[in-house]
């Protein structure tokens, strides 16, 4: 069994609006072992982003708060923890990039100039080291002409570029952990690909884990080993890939996989595609039992009386329903 | 093929960039660069390309709200580019569109019934007050909305339920032709699931034609009978859906096709990288506007206008060396 790098244990993650108590993660449990790639997936505002962010304590609270739950990075509790031991974490060991490559920037300063900032805050080394350093990471992410682009500007880069530089940030201090929130989500396919592969060659070459947040289970089945499913603040299944696409047990899973055109399948061509009926529900009053309970075809009066605790169906194998 | 609907013959947007004291015109950007199609009757024709391609603006200029630079757009017996403004109002009738984001494209200072009754008040299709309030009720439900949602305001319905708003003032007028305009993409897929769904039973119910535009093939490949694929401008390959799923020709098609990633981690592709961005629309490439990022390019694409051609029935290519 690999070394479990983050072990995230009933965490809750709420926010305070004027609407009333938002339960955006309502009791997460997962994990990243050293060296994979794990899948968080799931529909807007599943709770996926706000776990990703708890991890690296950037939520603002007031309005959020942690409720309940730990957040074990190696075994230490990052909860209780204060900014500046959260800073000695962020980055050299944790680092993160951002759907929105446009807006993850700093319009004013050079990419260079950013690049370098972080390895002057974290690594200690000199302006003039650590711009040399810059040349290097971006290098290292295939930007051409890398001594004249470090001294460019955000805007001078293109949506992939950009998302190529945010990754050279990330990368600067070698994290062992890197978190990549719909990464390419903003991003054309061939783009997508490029920078898709550019994050497994990252991966390779340092040696990292990554938790990969996306909505598209194409990218899912392409990218990860593991895969966690979240529907309305909650896991609904964990598995194995080949066991998530092969035999999804969630009614959930299903559903999202089932009702993903396919591209490489002529026979089911013109087939009608199958929808999930519904929406998600609100966060702010979630329902008591299974929260896909209201869109689930299988529903029973059981479902509706508990929430069903994720159990074992296979190896690595868990899934939170009641058949 | 059926009866002709429409007709798009060596169609060009040129927006002029200008600036300095004068607004002097200095450059233009080649939107979209002499596109010819024509969409049958009761037709789904797809119309794929990555962001800046210019399919978006190729559908606009079909119902001029976008005014073309030149070309001709036959509809019904006429030139739409060449139609005055009440000519144009009447045509209006029969062609509609459906944006993209559903959050933009309604006012949210007017009633759900509002919204859709405006057209038929507008070209006169409504006698009463109470038959105007019947027609959108019958509307609504048409696109799986209730009736009791017609005082409500956009900002209280779901994504999903907008797009549904969206569709039913689209079908308020019985267009003809209606121009989906990446109708999906700002939805998750379980709702994605649904509005195609949606717009597959009304094209049915209705003899719709549809010119959908969007950016993920396999949405696209699902939905329609025929697709055109778009590069800078210029349409590079029209063919029968299946056809260009499975043989594709332009090595622009093959790269984008083996770039979507497929929800199943056991299928194994090989994929075409293209590298680097699509050039810059004000100075397209010479020739082939895809010979700088062609696999296969050779001296002479650079320097002349690949035809598109009809290479095998039904299937047309605009490549010297495919085909």
């Amino acid at each position: 069994m690999a070394e479990t790098l983050l072990d995230i244990r009933g965490l809750k993650t709420w926010f305070a609006t004027d609407d009333g108590l938002v339960r955006a993660v309502d009791g997460v449990d997962l994990h990243i072992d050293r060296g994979e790639t794990l899948g968080v997936v799931g529909e807007s505002g599943c709770g996926k982003t706000v776990t990703a962010r708890s991890v690296l304590k950037l939520i603002d609270m007031p309005p959020g708060r942690f409720e309940a739950g730990e957040i074990l990075w190696r075994g230490r509790n990052l909860i209780p923890l204060g900014q500046d031991e959260m800073d000695k974490i962020r980055a050299r060991e944790i680092a993160i990039i951002f759907q929105e490559p446009m807006t993850s920037l700093n319009p004013v300063y050079t990419v260079g100039y950013q690049i370098a900032e972080v390895l002057q805050q974290h690594e200690k080394l000199s302006r003039k080291q650590a711009t040399q350093a810059a040349v290097e990471m971006l290098r290292l992410v295939n930007i051409p002409n890398p001594q004249k682009r470090v001294h460019d500007y955000p805007h001078q880069f293109s949506g992939g570029m950009r998302q190529r530089v945010m990754i050279a940030m990330a990368m600067a201090c070698k994290p062992k952990l890197l978190i990549a929130d719909e990464p390419t989500t903003a991003l054309d396919v061939t783009i997508q690909a490029q920078i898709l592969e550019l994050m497994q060659e990252m991966k390779d070459k340092i040696g990292m884990s990554v938790m990969l947040i996306t909505h598209a289970m194409g990218v899912v089945a392409e990218t990860c080993q593991r895969v966690v499913v979240m529907y309305a603040g909650k896991v609904v299944e964990e598995a194995p890939v080949e066991a998530l696409f092969g035999n999804p047990r969630h009614p959930y899973t299903q559903g999202l996989i089932r009702s993903i055109p396919r591209v490489d399948r002529a026979a089911e061509h013109k087939e009608r595609l199958e929808a999930i009926p519904g929406s998600v529900p609100s966060l702010l009053n979630p329902p008591t039992g299974c929260r896909f309970a209201s869109r689930c075809k299988y529903a029973m009066d059981v479902c509706v009386r508990g929430l069903p605790p994720l159990k074992e169906v296979g190896p690595g194998h868990r899934v939170a329903c009641v058949l | 093929m059926t009866e002709t609907l429409i007709s798009i013959k060596n169609l060009k947007k040129h927006f002029a960039i200008s600036s300095g004291v004068f607004s002097r015109t200095h450059d233009y950007v080649h939107a979209v660069d002499g596109v010819s199609f024509d969409i049958g009757k009761g037709e789904t024709l797809g119309l794929v390309g990555e962001s800046g391609c210019g399919k978006s603006t190729t559908g606009r200029c079909i119902l001029r709200l976008i005014e073309p630079t030149s070309g001709e757009v036959w509809f019904q017996g006429a030139d739409v580019t060449r139609l005055g403004t009440d000519a144009l109002r009447q045509l209006r009738r029969d062609m509609q569109i459906i944006f993209q984001d559903p959050y933009a494209s309604l006012n949210p200072r007017l009633t759900v019934g509002a919204i859709i009754g405006e057209a038929l008040q507008i070209h006169g299709l409504a006698k009463s007050r109470k038959a105007l309030e019947e027609r959108v009720v019958e509307l609504l439900e048409t696109v799986g909305l209730q009736p009791d949602h017609l005082f409500r305001f956009p900002h209280e319905f779901s994504g999903g339920q907008r797009q549904r708003i969206g569709i039913a003032r689209a079908l308020a007028v019985e267009p003809k032709l209606v121009v989906c305009d990446e109708p999906v993409s700002a939805l998750d897929v379980s709702i994605q699931a649904q509005v195609i769904n949606l717009l597959e039973d009304l094209q049915e119910k209705f003899g719709l034609t549809y010119l959908f535009i969007a950016h993920d093939l396999s949405v696209v490949e699902h939905i329609s009978s025929r697709v055109a694929v778009m590069y800078l401008g210029r349409v590079v390959e029209i063919a029968p859906s299946r056809a260009l799923y499975d043989t594709p020709l332009h090595p622009y098609t093959e790269a984008l096709l083996s770039a979507v990633p497929i929800p199943d981690p056991t299928v194994k592709r090989k994929r075409i990288m293209l590298q680097g961005d699509v050039p810059n629309p004000i100075r397209p490439p010479s020739g082939c506007h895809f010979h700088t990022r062609c696999p296969i390019a050779k001296p002479d694409c650079a320097q002349r206008d690949p035809e598109l051609l009809e290479k095998r029935p039904g299937h047309w290519v605009a490549c010297h060396y495919r085909g």
